[in-house]
């Protein structure tokens, strides 16, 4: 791929041809800001925050969708380009409840961000008359039509990233309304990742744990093999939300209806919490040293009276690779047999 | 995988089979949409159920469920016949393609539409699609390892990517899907009847000494163990006592009636588990252990990376982590064990298994890590044989079609095949605990093809019992055009339709995986 050379804010920058402005400036380390743009999706187009001037266009252009040219010469910042930005962002706001101490996206909201970076105030801003509640396609994810700032990642991320295309913005008489196929959807949560607001949040936890509240924890998906990153929130010892991880590699923030909704197992009050020891055909709880003292001598004696190979032992695809290891070892060193296996072909 | 599933964005052409991955691995089917969509790669899909994937295929073929020796065979003869081979690749860096191609002379498109009713026009574009687009990735998972012939219908595709050069580049690559978060980690760490951990051969004398010496034990057993399946088979007779972690068995094992028979039959069975599976109710000792959430480790995922897992959370109650656990035991067997973390047991894996040699916490929090990875300063490998094939010269296996154990008859005329639904996992043992995906998908349902359904009079909603030689389900039906003529789908995550009691604990003679994806059913309308 060739490439060009172009002045940005006076500072020479050499960019792959197929670049847009935005991506020159971000891989300069120039700051434009964004709303609607997401690096996985291609350009909106409709925050129109990242104008820019560049040299012989008579107005503004967006950095998104404007490519680079060779001896192109851009300004990302001025007066000008403040104020557009400013107004922009107060269009916005002008239909977008103030509600940020009732809403889970407080704290981790880019509107809330752009508000404070660029010093707009919602001046101009009145209550909607008819606040309704909208039903989504999936009782798993909430829609809250008032706080949408219609960027539209959303319908393109469900297009573009998921192949999906359960959600369109569709115009009727000049007002945008989100559109849901049910039949299409699979609750993957994809939009909700996107929505830079919160007008998408997750409707399953009992729990309300702000990004900022919860403990975070990166880790590695318990589901298939694709091995998402994701990041636990946590609240008093329970997940109370986990979203995918945006800088991994191996998923870039994506995930799947299981990863992100399949975590109530883990706080499940179904939970083994004691061992147990069968009595006469019934379980009964029992303590740590009983129940491993009954299994070294039952294993011992059988290993004494049939031999090594006479036990088997299961490890598992759930369980960690240290555990995998150390469970081998236990049956080829402490066992003395080489039966052992796991579920890799089930 | 050869590749990392990202690099499907450099693919061509695209060859996907046995693999509902929209469902069963959402974020590769993701990149897959992306080189198709953005990046203009082309799509075959060979798969006997209409995946959704389908949608944005080239060409879509549709083989009879099992008959995957054939048509692939059928690629290679075209590819062959109008030299669109890779001969310079062949002659450099393998061996076999001599016997191979007498092997494949008689597998026209005519000989091959009659055993797997794919038209000869549809396998003749396929052949040539990935023949001469550019760079060719295939993507498998289980609805080709699972039949009597899974390490045939591997050796196969294996071949059919190196008759393109499509082995060791960019782009390329034979990729398996593995279906389980750790199903990669568990096999590279040694839960293997015939390996220690890096696939470190227990017959070979040196390796023992070598694991003996770390282990400070006087010897190690040289006899290869019994893999999961043949261990069912043999509970209660040569196999009197069980020590399961993490498995449900008693759901996911074919031939379930049978499974659950011989391990009601063992002397002692311990299960170690988050919950009471159908597997701990025949337990003798249950014990409490941890979920992913509740402890540090690494997970190696689908294309051989190595994932950390961190403790977000305490465990309920009693319940520890499994280490903790295996160690517990082997102490009071007289064996001690002891490990401060999960790190300290990482360090042991370093030094012993060369593939893992240079995977440490200390590099994981800053780097992604792709074994083989032997040294502190080795970057990783994400493609496998680049240059030179591991083992040497790649080997073409000269392969025949062999029919499935269990083919449909007078008295049972359908196809039963069994897989995965989007909103479950497994045996449900998690995905089925909580609300949120029951919501989605509450349900067993078995997908029917629409002309069945018209013959057997049933509409969508109605049930069905599915009966096959060794067992009988009930379950609703769901008309859909997945499914070809004379074929149904059940998917295998519920206890109360444990659709295993029907499958055939038939054997793949070298990988011992059953034949989860074909035996012979018949179907009735439910009173």
């Amino acid at each position: 791929m060739s490439t060009v050379k172009l002045t940005i804010d006076g500072q020479e920058v050499i960019a792959r041809q197929d670049s847009s402005i935005l991506q020159a400036a971000k891989s300069a380390g120039i700051k434009v800001p964004t709303l609607c743009f997401h690096e996985r999706l291609n350009p909106i187009g409709s925050c129109h925050l990242c104008v820019v001037e560049v040299d012989g266009k008579g107005t503004p252009v967006e950095a998104c969708k404007t490519p680079v040219a060779d001896g192109m010469s851009v300004v990302t910042s001025s007066d000008m380009l403040a104020g557009m930005r400013r107004k922009s962002l107060q269009r916005l706001l002008a239909h977008h409840p103030l509600d940020c101490p009732i809403c889970d996206k407080a704290g981790a909201c880019r509107l809330q961000d752009l508000v404070f970076e660029l010093g707009v105030r919602a001046d101009t801003y009145e209550e909607p008359k008819d606040r309704v509640e909208v039903a989504y396609a999936t009782s798993l994810i909430k829609y809250w039509r008032d706080r949408c700032v219609y960027c539209q990642r959303c319908a393109a991320a469900c297009r573009e990233i998921k192949g999906v295309g359960a959600l369109e913005f569709v115009e009727t008489d000049g007002v945008l309304e989100l559109t849901v196929d049910p039949e299409k959807c699979v609750s993957c949560g994809e939009c909700l990742q996107v929505c830079p607001t919160g007008a998408l949040t997750e409707n399953l936890s009992p729990l309300k744990a702000r990004r900022f509240v919860g403990k975070k924890v990166a880790t590695t998906c318990t589901y298939c093999g694709c091995g998402c990153q994701i990041e636990l929130n946590v609240l008093d010892n329970r997940v109370a939300s986990v979203i995918g991880r945006g800088d991994a590699a191996v998923n870039q923030g994506s995930m799947c209806v299981k990863g992100r909704f399949g975590y109530e197992f883990i706080g499940s009050d179904q939970r083994l919490t004691t061992p147990l020891i069968k009595r006469n055909g019934r379980f009964e709880e029992a303590g740590w040293d009983e129940a491993l003292d009954l299994i070294a001598r039952r294993l011992n004696k059988i290993k004494s009276e049939h031999g090594p190979d006479a036990i088997g032992g299961f490890s598992s695809a759930r369980c960690t690779n240290e555990e995998n290891y150390l469970f081998q070892k236990f049956m080829r060193a402490v066992i003395g047999t080489n039966n052992v296996d796991h579920c890799a072909r089930l | 995988m050869t590749n990392p599933f990202k690099d499907v964005l450099n693919s061509k052409v695209i060859l996907l089979t046995g693999t509902n991955t929209t469902a069963n691995h959402p974020i590769i089917a993701n990149y897959i949409h992306e080189a198709v969509t953005k990046r203009g790669a082309k799509l075959i899909v060979a798969d006997p159920r209409k995946i959704k994937l389908v949608d944005i295929s080239e060409v879509w073929l549709r083989p009879r469920v099992g008959t995957n020796v054939a048509w692939i065979n059928g690629l290679m003869h075209v590819i062959i016949r109008d030299n669109l081979q890779a001969q310079a690749y062949i002659d450099e860096r393998t061996t076999g393609f001599d016997e191979l191609k007498k092997c494949l002379a008689k597998y026209t498109p005519k000989y091959v539409a009659d055993i797997t009713g794919i038209p000869e026009k549809d396998l003749i574009a396929a052949a040539r699609l990935y023949a001469t687009a550019g760079p060719g990735s295939i993507f498998y998972a289980m609805g080709i390892t699972q039949h009597t012939s899974g390490t045939n219908n591997v050796k196969s595709l294996a071949s059919l990517a190196m008759l393109c050069g499509n082995i060791g580049i960019e782009g390329g690559g034979v990729n398996p899907l593995r279906g389980q978060n750790n199903v990669q980690g568990a096999c590279d760490m040694g839960g293997l009847p015939n390996v220690f951990s890096g696939y470190q051969v227990v017959t070979s004398e040196d390796i023992r000494d070598k694991f003996a010496k770390a282990w400070n034990v006087a010897k190690l057993p040289d006899k290869v163990g019994m893999a999961v399946t043949d261990m069912g088979n043999a509970a209660g007779k040569t196999i009197k006592a069980l020590y399961i972690m993490g498995e449900n068995p008693v759901l996911s094992d074919p031939d379930s009636h049978h499974a659950a028979k011989g391990l009601a039959s063992l002397d002692f069975m311990v299960v170690q588990d988050i919950f009471l599976t159908e597997t701990a109710k025949l337990a003798d000792v249950v014990l409490p252990s941890s979920c992913f959430a509740e402890k540090d480790g690494t997970f190696t995922n689908t294309e051989r990376k190595v994932l950390r897992v961190r403790k977000a959370l305490d465990a309920p109650g009693a319940a520890l982590e499994d280490y903790r656990i295996i160690a517990a035991i082997a102490k009071r067997m007289g064996y001690p064990m002891e490990y401060s973390n999960s790190s300290a047991i990482m360090d042991e894996i370093n030094a012993l298994t060369p593939s893992y040699g240079g995977i440490t916490y200390a590099r994981l929090d800053k780097e992604d890590l792709v074994w083989p990875c032997p040294t502190k300063d080795h970057p990783g490998t994400p493609i496998l044989h680049v240059g030179r094939f591991a083992r040497g010269q790649g080997v073409f296996f000269s392969i025949e079609y062999q029919p499935s154990a269990e083919l449909p008859d007078m008295d049972y005329p359908f196809v039963l095949t069994t897989g995965r639904v989007h909103w479950h996992y497994h045996t449900g043992t998690m995905s089925r605990k909580g609300t949120a995906l029951n919501r989605m998908y509450p349900e067993a349902l078995a997908e029917i093809n629409e002309e069945d359904a018209k013959r057997l009079r049933v509409a969508d909603g109605d049930y069905v019992n599915i009966v096959s030689r060794r067992g009988s389900i009930k379950v609703k039906a769901v008309v859909s055009n997945m499914t070809d003529r004379g074929v149904a789908f059940v998917p295998f995550h519920f206890y109360e339709v444990a659709v295993n009691q029907l499958t055939i604990n038939a054997l793949d003679p070298v990988s011992r995986i059953p034949e989860y994806k074909i035996c012979a059913v018949r179907i009735e309308k439910a009173a």
